[in-house]
């Protein structure tokens, strides 16, 4: 099931790769706000590199299934945007008495704009609780991080695996699509969450006050990614790590082996949708928007993509796929808005068939083309004569 | 055997003319509504006027109404001719310099002509007037209400013995009955008795009115419903027992029959529903199924299939230009300019073009992309949601991002009705030909050398190839054969649903399900669970009332079932482990 290019990384060891990954994002959660300051990059450079690492986050979750474990799971999307939606009902809340609505007088209420539009006159109970920051946090760990355990207990209780994990989670996604699309459902509907306003009483949207609390947004994310790195990075370590490996190197042996591989895999699957939800949740005020486009099975397959071209089973790949891919998408859909779809599916192909290792694999393929190349000049004559011990 | 030939044609003309005779005859007998009315107008008599316009009454003839509407607007007068006859006649058109306008006769509907034959215009100043008065116009529209319950069609006389039922007008009453012992069509004949029935209920003797809610009882008739359940709270209101009690038998009967017409109606959606389905995924349980790629493009094959169905409607229409997208190739497809029956084929001709278009693009994937990774499931469906996707964003800009329009053929486009249920025969096709697919892959993979070759490979690839048989061939027809039914798919989908570039978004996740459910290489599993989904579906959407809630349950039920049989229905069983 894993291609014998899985895990292979420009370094040598992975204390190596995590020491990159943490220097790289230190730099870039105080560089570029600094600069950003000064007025040295814009705004939107900053907002969009926010969304980038939201995204590397969500990579990095289906890394940890996909890369690690050996699980392709197509439902990433949706614990992201469940995430996402759960912190952008706080973010709705916030807004109040200064939707359009109620500054048409026709909203006595304060509610979101939306169940005006439906036609509510109370915010539903279970809105409630959102008014809370802190009760708003908890739920984008808890609900996805909910229906994860749920959906992976039934799953790999019954040692679904394979394909029809995929197919199962791809479905399991698709329904909750379909269901966050009605009005009924009191989620926004087909337009989902917009129009944001504040962010624990910092402004969004205000010109002076904007950028600054946009600054923070993105500080704290790279924060959160370096945070999500290093848990990955220890796990790695771990004989967990180990046994996770092996789990997907070959499930068979190790649960003959003696280990519970369904826990495992229950414990990594409820981990990274916790993930993904952190992510979902802090792209929800970068981006401004969420709705259920987000939550598509085809999303979910998109992320998978970004990992199979950073190079799946590392810690870098995920974070180096999602930034590529987005930036190439930011510059492709202006530059060749017709053309976009197409590259991206040409990047799945040919990524799929020629680089299975990703990004990351470049260097150790091009070293391995010129050796083949060039005949080794002294065979075997280099062997070092063992020092002597004392 | 010449005379034969020659009598035929000759026994033919005369039992026309015995036919054309007998009609003759039967004509005279009875005197034409417009000599009737001719009658009335020259009657002095008012009461003896009504009777005889009453007497109109369940006629079918149109020139009454005609007739009726001039008299009721002034536009009747009689004529005096030379010799001393009334003749009634009609004024139309605009009138000349004279003030003269055109005469109409009232009993045959010709111009008004003299001696000569020369057409009279005459001037409404210089007639008498056929006067009316408001008992008489009340006649007149007596009449002209009922007058579609005698007319030649169908539709016309049931739809006339709905209204004047649900009316509830005593008087019409006679009329009803009057008609129903000269009609002969069955449909309208328990029409008519329903409508008796429904006006007699609001007869005030209650033996009557149980009478009545016995015929409806009988009848069933789901229209009938709310008059009875009216009448019913009334004799509730009025403490009348014995009407309540007939009432609520008849009511009990109706909602008996709703729920019977209900079910089946249900049943045979959910078996066309489940039938679109088992197409769909039929082509899916044999790459996905028996080769084991999982083929994300499906669903493109799909939409392949449909837009080859577009070309072909084209084509035997007006013709259509297209440009490739990229390479900037302007396509220009001459059309055969067909109409009638001959345009109408272009479905059939569709079913073949479908299959084969499909399975041509499915061959080029197999051979281009996905005999590279036949080891690597997973890899193939990220490898094919790319195909996916640059296929999608082809369509769109070959034909543009809107759905396009597939006309149904007229044999497609209308419906039985049997007992109340709606049999649509574009769903019934659905169905027919859902089977004769099943039946036709069934053969192929079980009566054909190459069925037996697909089978040995898909089995075991390595030991297939070590006795000689040339996998990579047979791999690339079997995933033609699979792409080609999801192109046939294609080609029925333009019946029930919209056909546009992204419109195989919507089969894929329902078909992959399918497959899952069925048990992963069985296509008896695939027909079996395709049906199941399908009438899950539809009677979850029947019991919820809405359909999206619906198909979330059925998902839902699909996980909770892949816990109690995670092989799906019927597995292949392997003794191997991975």
């Amino acid at each position: 099931m894993s291609s014998p290019d899985t895990g292979r990384s420009f370094f040598r060891s992975r204390h190596m790769e995590f020491t990159v990954v943490g220097v790289f994002l230190v730099l870039l959660t105080l560089v570029f706000p600094v600069l950003n300051a000064h007025g040295l990059l814009s705004d939107y450079t900053i907002t969009l590199w926010g969304k980038y690492l939201c995204y590397a986050l969500l990579a990095i979750s289906v890394d940890l299934l996909w890369g690690y474990t050996g699980l392709l799971s197509l439902g990433q999307a949706l614990f992201f945007s469940l995430g996402g939606y759960m912190f952008g009902m706080y973010l709705m809340l916030q807004i109040g008495m200064l939707g359009s609505y109620a500054k048409a007088g026709q909203n006595p209420a304060g509610l979101p704009d939306f169940m005006v539009f439906l036609g509510h006159t109370f915010l539903p109970p279970f809105w409630r609780p959102f008014h809370s920051f802190g009760f708003a946090v908890m739920m984008v760990f808890v609900l996805p991080g909910l229906l994860a355990l749920i959906f992976g207990f039934l799953a790999f209780r019954s040692r679904i695996k394979g394909v029809y994990f995929s197919i199962l989670t791809q479905a399991l996604t698709y329904g909750a699509a379909l269901m966050f699309f009605r009005n009924d459902f009191t989620m926004g509907g087909n337009n989902g969450f917009t129009d944001f306003k504040f962010i624990l009483g910092h402004s969004l949207v205000d010109k002076d006050v904007g950028p600054a609390t946009m600054r923070g947004l993105f500080m704290v994310t790279a924060l959160v990614l370096l945070l999500v790195a290093l848990i990955c990075y220890w796990l790695n370590g771990t004989k967990f790590g180990l046994v996770r490996q092996a789990i997907r190197d070959g499930e068979n042996r190790v649960l003959f082996s003696g280990y519970a591989t369904a826990n495992y895999k229950l414990f990594v699957f409820v981990l990274a949708a916790m993930i993904a939800g952190v992510g979902g949740a802090l792209f929800v005020p970068q981006a401004g928007i969420i709705n259920p486009d987000q939550m598509t099975p085809a999303k979910s397959i998109e992320a998978v993509v970004w990992v199979a071209v950073g190079g799946r089973g590392t810690l870098i790949g995920p974070i180096i796929g999602a930034i590529s891919i987005n930036a190439l998408r930011s510059w492709a859909t202006q530059a060749y808005p017709d053309s976009w779809l197409i590259i991206l599916g040409m990047i799945f192909l040919l990524v799929v068939l020629f680089l299975p290792g990703g990004i990351v694999s470049l260097p150790a393929k091009i070293m391995a083309w010129r050796s083949r190349r060039q005949p080794p000049v002294a065979p075997l004559a280099a062997t070092k004569p063992a020092p002597d011990r004392p | 055997m010449a005379w034969k030939i020659i009598l035929r044609p000759l026994l033919c003309t005369v039992s026309l003319a015995l036919a054309v005779l007998a009609g003759g005859r039967a004509m005279a007998a009875q005197e034409t509504a417009r000599a009737t009315i001719v009658r009335a107008i020259l009657t002095t008599d008012d009461g003896q006027k009504r009777a005889i316009i009453g007497s109109l009454a369940g006629q079918g003839d149109e020139a009454i109404r005609e007739i009726f509407t001039a008299w009721r607007q002034d536009g009747l007068f009689v004529y005096t001719a030379p010799d001393g006859a009334k003749v009634p006649v009609e004024l139309t058109g605009d009138k000349d310099a004279q003030g003269a306008r055109a005469a109409v006769r009232v009993d045959n509907g010709e111009p008004l002509k003299d001696a000569a034959g020369r057409a009279l215009r005459l001037d409404a100043s210089q007639l008498a007037a056929v006067e009316h008065d408001g008992r008489l116009r009340l006649a007149m529209k007596t009449v002209v209400d009922l007058l579609d319950l005698g007319s030649p069609l169908l539709t016309k006389r049931l739809r006339a013995i709905q209204t004047i039922g649900f009316a509830q007008k005593t008087d019409s009453l006679p009329v009803l009955q009057a008609r129903s012992q000269v009609e002969t069509d069955d449909g309208a004949k328990s029409e008519l008795r329903e409508a008796i029935a429904l006006i007699q209920l609001a007869d005030p003797d209650d033996g009557v009115k149980i009478k009545a809610l016995a015929t409806l009882n009988e009848l069933h008739n789901s229209s009938s419903y709310d008059l009875i359940k009216a009448l019913r709270d009334k004799a509730e209101a009025a403490g009348k027992t014995a009407v309540t009690k007939a009432a609520d038998a008849a009511l009990a009967a109706i909602d008996h029959h709703r729920s019977v017409v209900k079910f089946f109606g249900t049943l045979f959606r959910g078996l066309s529903a489940g039938s679109i389905l088992l197409v769909v995924a039929l082509g899916l349980a044999i790459t996905f199924g028996l080769m084991g790629v999982i083929n994300m493009a499906h669903g493109e094959m799909i939409t392949v299939g449909a837009y080859a169905t577009y070309i072909t409607q084209n084509v035997f229409g007006e013709g259509m230009n297209f440009t490739l997208p990229f390479v900037k190739i302007a396509i220009h497809l001459p059309g055969l300019h067909l109409t009638g029956w001959a345009y109408q084929l272009y479905f059939v001709a569709a079913i073949p073009i479908g299959f084969l278009s499909a399975a041509l693009v499915g061959i080029a994937l197999e051979r281009c992309v996905i005999r590279f990774l036949y080891r690597r499931p997973l890899e193939s469906l990220l490898a094919t949601f790319g195909v996916s996707l640059i296929l999608q964003q082809m369509f769109k800009l070959t034909f543009g991002s809107n759905n396009v329009n597939v006309d149904s053929p007229v044999y497609l486009s209308s419906n039985w009705t049997v007992f109340d249920i709606t049999f649509d025969w574009n769903r019934v096709f659905v169905i027919g030909f859902a089977a004769v697919i099943v039946f036709g892959v069934w053969l192929a993979l079980t009566k054909t050398p190459l069925g037996l070759l697909i089978r040995c490979v898909m089995q075991n690839r390595m030991m297939a190839s070590c006795m000689g048989v040339r996998t990579e061939r047979v791999n690339m027809l079997t995933f033609g054969l699979g792409s080609g039914l999801a192109g046939l798919a294609g080609v029925f989908v333009t019946q029930l649903g919209t056909v546009g570039p992204s419109m195989g978004q919507e089969y894929i996740v329902d078909s992959f399900m399918t497959v899952v459910v069925g048990g992963v290489g069985s296509i008896f599993g695939t027909v079996v669970s395709a049906l199941g989904i399908g009438l899950a579906d539809q009677s979850l959407q029947q019991i919820l009332l809405n359909p999206v809630l619906g198909k979330i349950l059925v998902l839902v039920a699909i996980i909770l079932f892949l816990q109690w049989r995670p092989t799906g229905l019927f597995a292949a069983r392997s003794r191997s482990l991975d």
